[in-house]
């Protein structure tokens, strides 16, 4: 941290004006937060203070919502109800994921067996390339097993869920005359259906509904206390719904909290009335609220977990003895899951049976790495997108948002979103808001289909080619380079190095208790690098020899802060103590504009379980049992963060920028351009 | 790309002598060189000398063996640019000559020269569509990189000039001439840009100096020149200390030219910089190029300036013309092509010694303060941004 790229230039005292670029604060030199834990006893609950850049926390007073919204959900892409943040992905609020949730930890491209068989054959080259080698008996090995391997009969679920899709979203309602209103009884029929499919979203909560009306007893107005009275019977229905749930039949479970809920949009109208009293003079900007990130759902708040649970269609099971610092993230007990939503599998309605497996397959760790979880997804959405058909009485537009909204929402409940995943999800619905509405139905469809093609293929894979090309000229005869977990970046290049007749050495780092560094090893190995392969303990050792460290990762926030797989920040720091130069290779899609220090308010919680086991060692189960001790906390974090000081290069599709620059490129190429 | 071969450049240089008998002497190869160390190269072209150096070495009146070479070189008669370039219309047009032609200008910057030539290049032009246009202006960037690889601020003001130039409306023109006059147009302009540009830094900069400071230079830049003439035009009341400026005693010929101006001056040997550091207020340098993390390129020394500098608060203020932003990202030191050049050390050294010829080093952005540059002042992360500005 020492010599910190900015810390001089603060050492101008008779500053006239210059230009600074990127971040940096007026006066004082920026001093980097770093991550650590802060002060306990400061920050009691984490959630109060959350440092979060983006998120409100959720003591604070949400910012007011407007009446309108209700009607204009489909219309934006963020859902300002009162229903917040990940629920609302059914809504259309998807825009916003990439802030809510962290990314994948290890941008590799890779499939484990069960996973690759089957899907090889539509992914493209880029599984052919580097994903598809059948890691048997790794990580995955142990969920994977119980994953239904013969199950996937694609056209019968097919037919399923065209049926159940079809039947769930138009069937009820005749052709009809009204078509004046049809543009209210839309955005409402949505709303209600996209609640009743999910029976409950995965995470959020709408306390400020359930607040908001509380607060507002003294006076409220007729309509009010008409809403109050069905919110509660809401909950009961929902809770009644849970009871069914419990007991067993899936389809039960999903048709009754549809009934449920279906008063609920009348609710949101009275709680969006109250919190904007509450809010005083607020006037109704909708422009305004479109810039206010939505709160992350935090998971310390008892009363909104409890409310997302009842929504969510994964049950999930929490862990019990969360570490302080991280309650606000959701950490669930692993496992339990899956054979639950195996049973589920015929049955489902709203989720296309495509994203359904992708789901599981997420849940169950076969595929993970940032780019081969979001081109998976991706590519879902576009057989999803190609069985969809516009329900009569609805708009293509707003229908497939909230569609799409709903698997997101599905997936997000499987595991946490990335931010990769995000901002591929953004880019998709940004397509799909500006179809004209003159385009037929079939057309559409097919328009979409080719932008999610070329999103993967230009912003994934092209992307990969350009930066490959670009890192290769790092690399010099001669050269050590260490590399930290399994990144299909890093491995590309290694291996286009390799093929350039480059004499190198590779030192694969690699960490419990994924060990993705062993994938990476077998393939260098199969291409006939040299390797040495060590664990991260050992980091400080080997460090001396090494003359380059090539990093992946998962995103770059606009700090230039690299968030990668756990353990990235440890291996850079060495680096850079060594003053040998971190290399991070990361693809422009994967660049967010938000802010983050540390690797506390945004993480990604995994199952505490696997830290505690170790695998292959019967004799060394210290800690069975453990779990539930209740002095005892586990905490396997997934991610952290790197601050830009101990990154000397960003390699990007856009060249080979300072880590400063990374925001220069989201704002050059923000959005419309990023995302082609 | 045998545009960028050595040899290419050899032979054509030996045609072009063919050609013209009795101009021959413009192009006279410099005697070997009699450092102890090169390795006696026949050629203008001796790969162990970069060109940069020698055109600098020109340029700042350093008296070197090499040096008198050219200076006897240059003082034969040649022909002024216009002539070459149309006086022969049977001899192809080439970018080289009329860069040389350019070069001679001992106020020119080299990469001026090579804006100049290439808005040459368009002028006489023959072709007839944009994009035959393009291409020939394409081989004549490359060909003028090729002439010298180790000069960054030629590589980089080449890569600027295709990228103002062709960078406009013109190919909307429906009419090739319109077009290409407004190539014409825009390529003097830039050309007028990186003229100006000095002295617009050398502005920029007075705001910096205030009286009774004193500021530390490293080796003799044109620009770093410019503002110090200008503030003591302005009568700011300032010390300079001037480094010696080994191998090629730049910073005598600087503290020459600011004695001159009566700017009170220091010569410091190269290895008294920490030494007389706490002294200093501000160190000001010029650079080779300026890279994309924001660092720059500039002679040997520059880095362990910036160092000591550093590690004391001393700001660390870098004046270069945004030409010489370049698309390179060195990471350490070695990753550069090394320039290198003789090195005369007064008595022989025996063959089994090395000598580290190498003729620049890299600074990394963290030990700069800030950079001066017509585009304004900026800070070292800057750089990047205007970078990927103008190439995105």
């Amino acid at each position: 941290m020492d010599p910190s790229r900015r810390a001089p230039r603060s050492a101008i005292d008779p500053v006239p004006k210059f230009r600074q670029v990127g971040f940096f604060t007026p006066g004082a030199p920026p001093e980097r937060s770093q991550s650590g834990p802060p002060d306990p006893t400061h920050s009691p609950p984490v959630s109060d203070v959350s440092p979060s850049a983006n998120s409100l926390s959720p003591v604070m007073i949400p910012p007011p919502r407007h009446l309108s919204d209700n009607l204009a959900i489909h219309a934006r892409p963020t859902l300002a109800s009162p229903l917040r943040a990940e629920s609302l992905a059914a809504g259309g609020g998807g825009s916003s994921f990439g802030d809510f949730f962290p990314a994948p930890m290890s941008p590799a491209t890779q499939a484990s067996s069960s996973y690759s068989s089957r899907m090889a054959a539509g992914e493209g080259s880029f599984f052919d390339r580097h994903g598809v080698r059948g890691d048997k008996g790794n990580n995955n090995g142990k969920v994977a097993s119980s994953f239904p391997r013969g199950g996937f009969d694609l056209t019968a679920m097919k037919k399923v869920s065209g049926g159940g899709g079809g039947g769930g979203s138009g069937a009820g309602v005749p052709a009809s005359e009204l078509t004046t209103v049809s543009v209210v009884n839309d955005s409402l029929a949505i709303h209600e259906k996209e609640k009743a499919n999910r029976g409950g979203g995965s995470a959020v909560e709408a306390k400020d509904q359930s607040t908001g009306s509380k607060q507002q007893k003294p006076k409220t107005t007729k309509a009010e206390r008409r809403a109050l009275q069905e919110s509660q019977r809401a909950a009961k229905a929902a809770a009644k719904a849970e009871g069914n749930k419990a007991s067993g039949t899936a389809t039960s479970a999903n048709a009754k909290p549809a009934k449920a809920v279906k008063p609920t949009p009348k609710v949101d109208n009275a709680a969006v009335a109250a919190s904007e009293k509450k809010g005083g003079d607020c006037p109704p900007e909708k422009d305004r609220k479109k810039d206010v990130p939505q709160p992350r759902m935090q998971y310390d708040d008892k009363s909104r977990v409890e409310k997302a649970k009842r929504r969510a269609m994964v049950k999930q099971t929490e862990a019990r003895n969360r570490v302080e610092l991280f309650r606000h993230l959701p950490q669930y007990e692993h496992g339990s899951q899956l054979p639950d939503l195996e049973s589920k599998f015929f049955h489902l309605d709203p989720v296309h049976p495509t994203v359904y497996k992708v789901g599981l397959q997420y849940l169950s760790g076969d595929i993970c790495g940032a780019n081969a979880r979001c081109i998976a997804m991706l590519q879902a959405f576009q057989e999803a997108i190609k069985d969809y058909r516009v329900p009569p009485e609805k708009t293509l537009v707003r229908d497939l948002t909230a569609k799409i909204g709903s698997y997101v929402s599905f997936l997000n409940e499987c595991r946490p979103i990335s931010i990769s995943m995000g901002n591929a999800i953004r880019f998709l619905k940004s397509r799909i808001a500006k179809l004209p509405l003159t385009v037929s139905e079939s057309e559409a469809k097919v328009s979409l289909q080719s932008d999610i093609e070329r999103f993967i293929s230009e912003k994934i894979i092209l992307a990969n080619k350009v930066i490959v090309k670009h890192a290769v000229t790092k690399i010099r005869d001669g050269d050590v380079l260490l590399t930290y977990g399994s990144s299909s970046a890093v491995e590309m290049i290694l291996l286009h190095a390799h093929e350039l007749g480059k004499q190198f050495r590779v030192v694969v780092v690699d960490s419990r208790p994924k060990l993705r560094g062993q994938i990476l090893l077998r393939r260098l190995l199969e291409k006939g690098l040299n390797c040495e392969y060590t664990h991260i303990n050992a980091v400080s050792y080997i460090m001396h020899e090494v003359t380059r460290v090539f990093l992946g990762a998962s995103s770059v926030l606009s700090n230039g802060t690299v968030y990668s797989r756990v353990g990235t920040a440890c291996v850079a720091m060495v680096a850079h103590e060594f003053r040998v130069p971190v290399i991070v290779c990361c693809e422009a899609y994967k660049f967010h504009e938000r802010v983050q220090l540390d690797s506390i308010c945004s993480n990604e919680l995994g199952d505490p379980d696997i830290i505690s086991n170790v695998r292959g060692r019967e004799g060394v189960n210290y800690l069975d049992g453990w779990a539930n001790v209740e002095n005892l906390q586990l905490l396997n974090l997934i991610y952290d963060a790197t601050p830009s000081d101990y990154v000397s290069m960003i390699v990007t599709d856009y060249g080979m920028v300072p880590p400063t620059s990374v925001p220069v490129i989201v704002r050059e190429y923000g959005r419309e351009q990023v995302w082609i | 790309m045998w545009w960028r071969s050595a040899s290419f450049i050899l032979d054509r240089q030996q045609n072009n002598e063919a050609l013209r008998q009795e101009t021959s002497s413009t192009i006279t190869p410099p005697p070997p060189t009699e450092s102890s160390t090169a390795m006696g190269f026949p050629t203008d072209h001796n790969p162990n000398i970069s060109a940069y150096y020698q055109t600098r070495a020109a340029h700042h009146a350093v008296v070197t063996s090499d040096w008198l070479a050219q200076a006897q070189a240059a003082t034969t008669p040649h022909d002024p640019p216009q002539s070459t370039s149309a006086a022969d219309p049977d001899k192809p047009f080439s970018v080289i000559d009329e860069f040389n032609n350019w070069r001679r200008l001992p106020d020119l910057a080299e990469a001026v020269a090579a804006i100049r030539a290439l808005a040459a290049v368009i002028r006489s032009s023959q072709a007839s569509t944009m994009m035959q246009l393009e291409i020939e202006l394409k081989k004549a960037s490359d060909s003028l990189k090729a002439w010298d690889t180790t000069s960054i601020s030629l590589t980089a003001g080449c890569d600027l000039f295709m990228r103002y130039v062709t960078r406009t409306s013109a190919l909307e023109y429906e009419d090739f001439n319109s077009a290409k006059s407004r190539l014409i147009e825009r390529a003097e302009k830039f050309g007028e840009i990186s003229y100006k540009a000095r002295k617009i830094i050398a502005m920029l900069s007075q705001e910096f100096i205030f009286d009774g400071c004193t500021i530390l230079v490293h080796g003799f830049s044109r620009v770093v020149f410019e503002v110090l003439k200008l503030a003591a035009q302005n009568k700011r009341l300032f010390r300079v200390f001037c480094t010696e400026g080994r191998p090629d005693r730049t910073g005598l010929r600087l503290s020459n030219e600011l004695a001159k101006l009566d700017v009170p001056v220091k010569i410091v040997i190269d290895s008294a910089v920490a030494y007389t550091m706490d002294e200093v207020d501000m160190v000001f340098v010029g650079a080779d190029g300026v890279v994309e993390s924001g660092g720059i390129i500039n002679m040997m020394g520059t880095y362990q300036i910036a160092l000591v500098a550093n590690s004391m608060n001393k700001p660390v203020y870098v004046a270069a013309e945004s030409y010489k932003f370049a698309r390179l990202y060195p990471l350490d030191q070695k990753d550069l092509a090394p320039a290198l050049r003789p090195i005369d050390f007064g008595v022989p050294i025996p063959s089994k010694v090395e000598v580290e010829r190498s003729a620049r080093d890299y600074t990394p952005p963290q030990y700069l303060t800030l950079l001066f540059t017509d585009l304004g002042v900026l800070t070292p992360s800057v750089v990047s941004d205007e970078l990927i500005q103008l190439y995105l």
